[in-house]
């Protein structure tokens, strides 16, 4: 089972979130995007959440107004995929509580963390969102002490300049 | 609570975000983000940005980046940040790096020492960050340098830390396997761990190495059994549940490395029968993950040693699927369904309805997959349908991948299965139509070959019926406005064969067709050199009729501007037909006699025309022809004979040039500057083609006639700068001499349709074929369309089935008969005989023998019988003319042949000038014979000898194309159709 890519597009197609596990050129990666993501946005609500695309299948489903879409070989198992998509959003959702597109617009770096934590290489990493949780908050306290440090810091710093 | 405003970020990027998100076209959004670009450049560049804002900076490139544009100004800075200390801003630069970077990029071996370093931190958190960015970066070249501290992180405390350097070990394996061989057994320790993660990880891996060769871990079956076992029985920790079904995606890594082990392996698939049925009575509920287990459940039980009971659990599992209104257990369904019935395809009929609503759902991915599941289970007695259901979807879509795979199944089932010729070309056409220019263009010959050849049986009528339907139909289809080149080519071709032969249509008629045709396509060569032949052919056949042809001026004017074109293919062709016009009738009836295209050539190999041509060149002084070993003994014309593809070896030569000489009449030696040489060489290969007496014998010759097609630099038709050859100028004028030899005679075979095509099983019957065309009509009701696609159900299966089908008329009367395999391409009439030169000399054509129907269709033995008597094979036959070995011999035994002195005398002696080598010569004569047809090949790139199926003639050239053909077939077979595996396979929907 190999993802070859992960995309995040809002309902107007605007892109959220890339991630390349396949090596794809700049210019191809606007290609698959356009292309992608006029199959996908023009696709009904009650029709099956997987595309075929050139060979691939593309994996999607929508949530509010953003679709998580996933790439994968064509004899991957789709609903396993789908739920790998969801195991992700509820990771999201329980790291910004009660998620939303706008959390994601701007904390896409923190979104690339938890996805780092969740996959490796186009392959799951962790299946238990705990401890993919608690990982991110790891980090999260560390920055916070950094920034403690450097907040207690310039403080020493501003008062032994006084 | 979701924080608007990430962490870390000004106002300025904020706003950024804003406005992007905001904007409203996509025109304004790249105006934002190239602004943003320009500042970032230019911030970027200052000097001594604090930290924290280059941070920032890295993040707002990785925006931009994500955003499609161009961040790589801001690389090395990137790449400078994962050397910082700070974690959070190492973080960031290795988030960024592996966002910018591909494995093969320069940059990366400026982050490897950086890599090094960290995977040794005592942070668990600064080692992660690092074994993440190894999986992303490092490639073939650097994994020696990170290897030795990955595998020492496989002890960390951390389960984190390891389960990462698993995976990095797997990115390792999966990147260049041998850097890693010796590690492969701490997979297997790592799947025994005890943190439910890092055997996740180490399945992932075991699955790759598996999937490479299972024998090894056959085993760990048990291990793998086990640990199922303790899955699906919830010993797993708690927060690996996932909407309350236990560590589901382990239990699919699981199943599928079961399927794996236990495919056709009865002892191995022993063990598994019992946690398969716990797996998917525990998990027989009914959320998405619970199907996904399901769908995985099945897909093992269908690869391993069947078991009846799992088998029957598996079928009402895949029905369950297909009856759901979910469109995603639908489409998992249909896949499960052809999963199935290949191990018992009775279970198909119960669901044909079920298959046939999601052939007409508006999804279009369901739809697809369906005629995906169609593809696999087409037979004979379904194949209309199928193939009508095809084209009818090939219609509704764009996407040019699409087309091509749909195409190329179309056009393979109707190979395979089609009922009819009269239906084949049909089809065909219909694919031209609609995929155009994306059908490889062998389909396209094998159709010309199969109208060509009609049904190969002694029922002269109906073939001559196909073709006038062929040509009728084609004359409608000219009709219309675009065409796709390749279709233009066969109606060009049809048409020139066939447009007057059955008098319906006039010389007059067919040719302002073909004026059109050329007028409508000016760009086209390739159409137009098919339809200037055509019109050759036509006027050939009338002049032979004993009619005067006389060209309209408004023709005559189209023949003339291509007589003028740029491309030399078509003047040639204009010229020849120019020629034609004005030949007397029996020299016309010899050079292109009426519907001979499936003719043998009979070639005179030993090329004894020649000899008196010959014997004047050697009265009058010129050197007896030498074969090439001869000539090599002599010092190495290797070139000269093109079959020897690497020629002599072109190494440094120390020693100075021996004093050339030079083979006219009295030896004179030249001037030893080795530009005149060649100059004097070419001058004498023209007009002698005579052996050249070597330069120097200094390099040992049997070096090359040992080692002919050692692993060198091909270097024929390059220039020769240093050593022996100095003669670049040699090997040019033969290869020439080649191609246009080859050309002439691969010409003729064009002519003849190229391929011989076998079609002995199918018959042609119209009465029938209208018969069969109307279920396909009435078949908007589903429950027909369910009988002609799933064959003729008895009534007894009817009843049981509780479906009202009715039986089938299509199946009754179709005769299971495969079309004797045209996929091996087993070309028994080799074609285009008959026209050349020697036509006094030429063999009663081996006709098309009918052929009983082959019981099997890839059967390679059936098709290869009986037919291409090796004498007439054209391929051997040509080989004697690029030959010199026989060559040789015809030059100085062979007698005279007086045939074609009417031939000869059009092109006669002067070109003919004094030859001693009859390899080169006969190239005009070649030409000339192949004149009607002449070397289209050479455009079109399609008729290249040795790219002809010739069955036999292929199998007597290579090494052992036969092999290759067989195991092509073999392929099919195992890979397309199911047939191989289970001979029984259908054997019930054949009706």
């Amino acid at each position: 089972m190999t993802i070859h890519f992960v995309l995040l597009i809002s309902r107007q197609g605007k892109v959220r979130l890339t991630k390349w596990y396949s090596p794809y050129t700049q210019k191809e990666r606007t290609k698959v995007i356009r292309e992608l993501s006029g199959v996908i946005l023009s696709r009904g609500p009650k029709l099956c959440n997987f595309v075929e695309w050139r060979g691939l299948k593309v994996i999607y489903k929508r949530y509010a107004s953003l679709y998580f879409c996933m790439c994968i070989d064509a004899d991957d198992n789709e609903l396993e995929t789908l739920e790998i998509i969801h195991h992700f959003v509820e990771i999201l959702d329980r790291y910004f509580g009660n998620v939303c597109e706008l959390d994601l617009i701007f904390n896409f770096h923190k979104a690339y963390y938890i996805l780092d934590e969740v996959l490796i290489a186009g392959e799951l990493q962790e299946s238990s969102k705990k401890s993919v949780a608690r990982v991110i908050a790891a980090q999260d306290t560390l920055i916070e002490n950094a920034k403690e440090q450097a907040g207690s810091l310039s403080n020493m710093i501003a008062q032994a300049t006084k | 609570m979701g924080s608007q405003v990430g962490w870390g970020t000004s106002k300025e990027f904020t706003d950024i975000v804003k406005a992007i998100g905001e904007a409203k076209s996509k025109a304004e959004e790249e105006r934002i983000v190239t602004a943003e670009i320009e500042t970032l450049k230019k911030k970027i560049a200052e000097p001594d940005v604090p930290r924290k804002k280059m941070k920032e900076y890295i993040i707002r490139l990785v925006y931009v980046e994500m955003l499609g544009h161009d961040a790589s100004f801001g690389y090395i800075h990137a790449v400078k940040m994962t050397h910082d200390d700070n974690l959070l801003l190492k973080k960031t630069g290795y988030l960024a790096v592996t966002l910018f970077l591909n494995e093969d990029h320069d940059l990366i071996i400026l982050i490897v020492n950086t890599i090094q370093k960290d995977l040794r931190s005592d942070n668990y958190l600064v080692c992660c960050a690092a074994l993440t960015a190894v999986c992303k970066l490092i490639n073939e070249e650097t994994i020696p340098a990170v290897l030795p501290q990955v595998v020492d992180l496989l002890q960390h405390p951390k389960e984190l830390v390891k389960k990462k350097a698993v995976m990095a070990l797997h990115r390792f394996y999966q990147r260049a396997p041998h850097t890693v061989s010796h590690l492969l057994p701490k997979f297997e320790k790592s799947v025994c761990d005890a943190d439910p993660s890092v055997t996740s990880a180490a399945l992932c891996a075991l699955f790759d190495l598996i999937t490479a060769d299972p024998r090894p871990y056959k085993n760990m079956t048990g291990a793998f059994v086990n640990i199922l076992k303790q899955v699906a029985e919830r010993r797993l920790p708690k927060p690996y549940d996932y909407h309350g079904t236990p560590a589901p995606f382990i239990q699919i890594k699981l199943l599928k490395i079961l399927a794996l082990l236990g495919a056709g392996d009865k002892p191995m698939s022993d063990n598994m029968y019992n946690v398969l049925g716990d797996v998917i009575k525990k998990n027989d509920t009914h959320t998405n993950i619970g199907h996904a287990i399901l769908y995985e459940a099945i897909c093992t039980i269908t690869s391993i040693y069947p078991h009846p009971k799992l088998l029957e659990t598996a079928a009402e599992i895949t029905s369950r699927f297909l009856k759901d209104n979910n469109h995603n257990l639908k489409y998992m369904g249909i896949d499960a369904l052809g999963r199935v019935i290949k191990i018992n395809p009775e279970f198909a009929e119960e669901h044909q309805l079920a298959v046939i609503d999601c052939l007409e759902d508006p999804d279009d991915t369901l739809k697809r997959k369906t005629l995906d599941l169609l593809y696999k289970m087409t037979r004979s007695s379904n194949v209309e349908v199928i193939v009508d259901r095809m084209i009818g979807y090939m219609r509704t879509i764009n996407d040019s991948h699409n087309k091509t795979e749909i195409a190329s199944r179309i056009i393979e089932l109707a190979e395979r299965f089609a009922p009819s010729n009269q239906w084949f070309i049909q089809t065909m056409n219909q694919v031209f139509e609609l995929a155009g220019d994306l059908v490889p263009t062998k389909v396209a010959h094998d159709l010309m070959r199969l109208i060509a050849e009609g049904a190969g049986e002694e029922d002269e009528d109906a073939d001559s019926q196909l073709r006038s339907s062929a040509v009728e139909s084609y004359l409608q289809v000219l009709a219309e406005p675009k065409l796709p080149s390749i279709l233009l080519q066969v109606i060009c071709w049809v048409l020139g064969e066939y447009g007057i032969a059955d008098g319906t249509y006039s010389a007059f008629d067919i040719i302002a067709k073909l004026c059109d045709v050329i007028e409508a396509h000016p760009a086209d060569d390739a159409v137009k050199g098919y339809a200037v032949t055509a019109i050759t052919k036509i006027c050939a056949f009338e002049i032979s009729a004993g009619k005067r042809v006389q060209l309209l001026p408004e023709y005559r004017a189209v023949v003339d501007e291509l007589a003028a074109s740029h491309s030399t293919d078509l003047q040639q062709r204009a010229y020849e037909l120019m020629t034609f016009l004005d030949l007397p009738a029996d020299v016309v009836a010899t050079v292109m006699p009426m519907d001979a295209s499936c003719e043998d050539i009979e070639i005179d190999k030993s090329l004894s025309f020649l000899s008196e041509i010959v014997e004047t060149a050697l009265a009058n002084g010129a050197r007896p022809y030498a074969p090439e070993h001869e000539r090599m003994d002599l010092g190495g014309l290797g070139t000269l004979i093109p079959s020897t593809q690497n020629g002599p070896s072109s190494s440094l030569k120390f020693e100075a040039y021996e004093r050339p000489v030079i083979p006219t009449p009295v030896l004179t030696p030249v001037q030893p500057t080795p530009l005149i040489n060649e100059f004097e060489d070419q001058r004498d290969r023209r007009s002698l083609r005579t052996p050249h007496p070597s330069h120097s014998i200094s390099i040992a010759p049997e070096l090359d006639l040992i080692n002919p097609e050692s692993t060198r630099l091909r270097l024929d038709g390059v220039q020769r700068k240093w050593g022996r050859q100095t003669y670049s100028t040699q090997s040019s004028t033969t290869s020439a001499d080649r191609d246009r030899s080859s050309n002439g005679a691969a010409g003729a075979s064009d002519r003849g349709g190229s391929y011989a095509k076998d079609s002995g099983a199918s018959q042609y019957e119209s009465s029938r074929s209208t018969d069969r065309r109307k279920p396909v009509e009435i078949s908007s009701e589903k429950q027909k369309l369910a009988a002609s696609l799933f064959g003729g159900p008895s009534g007894s299966r009817v009843a049981n089935t509780g479906n009202a089908v009715k039986p089938s008329r299509t199946a009754a009367h179709k005769s299971q008969v495969p079309r004797g395999g045209e996929k091996h391409q087993s070309s028994r009439s080799v074609p285009g005989s008959g026209r050349i030169a020697d036509s006094d000399t030429s063999v009663p054509s081996s006709a098309p023998v009918p052929q009983a129907p082959p019981p099997d269709l890839l059967d390679l033995t059936d098709g290869e019988t009986g037919h291409a008597a090796p004498l007439n094979d054209p391929f051997k036959l040509l080989e004697g003319l690029v030959d010199p070995q026989v060559g040789s011999s015809s030059a100085t035994s062979a007698p005279p042949v007086k045939a074609d002195v009417d031939l000869m005398s059009l092109y006669g002696p002067g070109q003919v000038i004094s030859s001693g080598d009859g390899g080169s010569q006969p190239s005009g004569l070649t030409d000339m014979s192949g004149l009607p047809v002449s070397p289209l090949i050479g455009l079109t790139g399609v008729v290249v000898p040795n790219t002809q199926p010739g069955g036999p003639s292929v199998g007597k050239k290579g090494p052992s194309p036969q092999g290759s053909l067989q195991k092509d077939a073999t392929a099919r077979q195992a890979g397309v159709t199911p047939t191989v595996v289970n001979p029984d396979l259908f054997k019930d929907l054949l009706g």
